[in-house]
């Protein structure tokens, strides 16, 4: 706020023409480049889905197949996203409130997903429960199926997606302190009271938050999926992994149609979490104050 | 309620914060913890409160052992320095958040607990703002609020840090007027931490000045700005003027020359002389310290002047009416009419 005061002042007291000139040149600039970047390509999905007709659009979503990989990836990111949350808020928590050794070390270790291809963190399931892996035939033994089935998409989309919720909440948490937990606990309020009357109400806009962007990408994910899934149809092909396979067999138009719904339901993050932002943008600044 | 502190030792990481503090704290009192930053005053409210737990030895509440019970069994009312109110609840919800968290077989009715709330709201002199949220109060608001809340509980026991820390100097000498009021109303049992030793004397029964994790002195403000136990004190509460000195033949010597003061307690050798700037008076003897002023300077109604006492260039303050005629490099007699020797360091 002051900055910007500062800065509109600055600018009525020494009007350069230059400045003005870089200004229009870097919005240009930046204008330019999600044009051709993000807001073409988006066209383009919806353009090619539409191409034939809205009765060849919808026709897409008639296929069986294309419902069963629509209904995985619900199913995947509705498994994923709360254990992330859960997961998310324990490691925030710890790393937010408490002093421990080895918390470097865990913070490093929750952005490792954001640094690996998703290709090797697919991998990595694989070498731990492919056929020549010690844990694979173990459960096989047992009737579990991990590989090339749901618990394999499952695992390696929290894989992919844990940092999103995690990353939002330590620094919020860590910007609030302890302070509310110990006037909570001063009163009397146990564990689970803090938790869900004080801790909770002061992160939700940032967990809501956290949980848009996860929940995105784990309906999203292709690399990692991609590695663990075989792809077997109708069976263990999710939304993104359906897309390539159609595009592959030259059905571009239920590729793109399918394509489309994803892009659709980035669209709708990105209104949500500007609508988060935008309505409760004071709340949230208050949070962090 | 009584709180005892037993030989309460602290160690953050290997690191003392405490060493072997006991404290008697008196059932109704108002009791300041005063101290220089870092001095262990907050660990040791914290370690009372039970927000931290000792490393060695005991704390007791009346006569049960409160170490090893969790702060929510303590029963005790701790406002903390930035307020630390609930930002997502009105004031009304945060005062009754105490009340509202009791198991159901001690919970007050809901009506009941409003009915309460809205009593301490009128008590700290907020009626009316029930319905604000926190941030849309004064710092001064808030920490009546956050003082409210604590009451809610009826604490046995109310422990502040630096209430007033945060807050301008205006508003703190109303909310320390205000605090005494509530708490000669209330008669909790009250220890409250600051580092502004005028709010210390000004608000407590009395005060427990500390230092590097140790307490040097307990006693009522008279007893501890007259009567001084040790240098540290001497210096850090009211103004204080140190020079060294040396006792012989049971009299202090400053620079080869006996002063007129007795010192018939403390054992010949080096010695360090405290007095207050405004107990010396100016004489015209022999046996008195000679100095000549270096500076001077208006404080209130008197005249601050800084002397050099003997020949190693020690510097005393002292007061004189401030219509006196002493400028630089004038030369003056004194003699403090109260001091305290201590050995030297
Ligand atoms: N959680 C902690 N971990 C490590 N050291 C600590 C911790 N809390 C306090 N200390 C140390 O203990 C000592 C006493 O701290 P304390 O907070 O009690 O001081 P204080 O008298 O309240 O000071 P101030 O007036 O600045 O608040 C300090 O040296 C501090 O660094
Ligand atoms: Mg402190």
């Amino acid at each position: 706020m002051a900055t910007k005061l500062r800065a509109r002042r600055h600018r009525r007291v020494s009007p350069t023409s230059e400045s003005r000139l870089a200004q229009w040149t870097l919005i240009g600039l930046s204008l330019l480049f999600m044009g051709v970047i993000l807001v073409l390509p988006l066209y383009a999905v919806f353009h090619e889905a539409l191409a034939k007709g809205i009765g060849t659009f919808f026709a897409a979503f008639a296929e069986p197949d294309a419902q069963a990989a629509i209904r995985l990836t619900l199913l995947v990111a509705a498994i994923a996203v709360p254990l992330n949350v859960i997961f998310g808020l324990a490691a925030s928590w710890a790393i937010a409130k408490f002093e421990f050794k080895g918390k470097a070390f865990l913070i490093t270790l929750i952005d490792l997903p954001f640094s690996v291809s998703p290709v090797i963190s697919g991998l990595v399931y694989v070498l731990l429960f492919g056929a020549g892996s010690f844990l694979g035939p173990f459960l096989k033994s047992y009737g579990i199926e991990v590989l090339f089935a749901l618990p394999g998409i499952v695992l390696a989309t929290i894989f992919v997606t844990f940092p999103f919720v995690a990353r939002e909440l330590i620094p919020l948490m860590q910007d609030q302190g302890t302070g509310d937990e110990e006037a909570a606990l001063s009163l009397g309020a146990n564990g689970w009271q803090t938790f869900f009357r004080v801790t909770l109400p002061n992160i939700k806009w940032g967990l809501l938050y956290g949980v848009l962007l996860c929940n995105a990408r784990a309906m999203g994910e292709f690399g990692a999926v991609a590695v663990v899934s075989g792809k077997i149809r109708g069976q263990t092909t999710t939304m993104p992994l359906q897309v390539e396979m159609l595009y592959n067999e030259y059905n571009a138009t239920a590729a793109f149609a399918l394509a489309s719904l994803l892009a659709l339901l980035a669209l709708v993050t990105l209104v949500l979490k500007s609508a988060l932002e935008w309505r409760f943008g004071d709340e949230v600044a208050a949070a962090e104050r | 309620m009584e709180v005892r502190v037993a030989n309460v030792r602290k160690e953050f990481d290997r690191f003392p914060a405490l060493h072997d503090v006991s404290l008697d704290i008196r059932s109704g009192e108002l009791i300041a913890l005063l101290g220089p930053s870092g001095s262990g005053k907050t660990t040791l409210l914290r370690l009372i409160a039970g927000l931290e737990m000792p490393t060695a030895g005991k704390i007791f509440f009346g006569d049960t052992d409160a170490s090893e019970k969790t702060v929510q069994e303590r029963n005790i009312g701790f406002v903390f320095q930035h307020y630390a109110l609930f930002r997502h609840m009105t004031i009304l919800e945060n005062i009754s958040f105490g009340l509202k968290v009791r198991p159901r077989s001690t919970r007050p009715p809901a009506g009941e607990i409003r009915r309460r709330a809205m009593e301490l709201l009128d008590l700290v002199q907020l009626s009316g703002l029930e319905k604000r949220y926190p941030n849309q109060l004064s710092g001064g608001q808030r920490q009546r609020v956050a003082l409210a809340r604590a009451l809610a509980i009826e604490p046995g026991v109310l422990l502040l840090d630096e209430p007033f820390g945060a807050l301008d100097a205006q508003v703190r000498r109303e909310l320390r007027k205000w605090l005494r009021e509530i708490h000669d109303r209330t008669g909790h049992t009250t220890v409250f931490v600051t580092h502004d030793q005028e709010e210390a004397l000004e608000l407590s029964d009395r005060l427990c000045v500390m230092s590097q994790g140790k307490i040097e002195q307990v006693g009522s403000p008279d007893e501890v700005y007259d009567h001084p136990t040790s240098p540290f004190v001497f210096g850090f509460i009211g103004d204080s003027s140190e020079l060294p000195v040396t006792i012989e033949n049971g009299e202090v010597w400053v620079g080869g020359r006996a002063i007129g003061i007795p010192a018939h307690d403390t054992p010949t050798g080096p010695a360090r002389l405290y007095f207050r700037p405004h107990d010396a008076d100016l004489i015209e003897a022999d046996a008195s310290m000679a100095g000549v002023v270096t500076a001077s300077r208006r404080v209130g109604g008197t005249r601050r002047v800084e002397l050099e006492v003997g020949g190693d260039g020690h510097k005393v303050e002292i007061d004189l009416p401030f219509d006196h005629p002493a400028g630089e490099k004038t030369r003056l007699s004194f003699r403090p009419k109260r001091w305290k020797l201590f050995p030297a360091a």
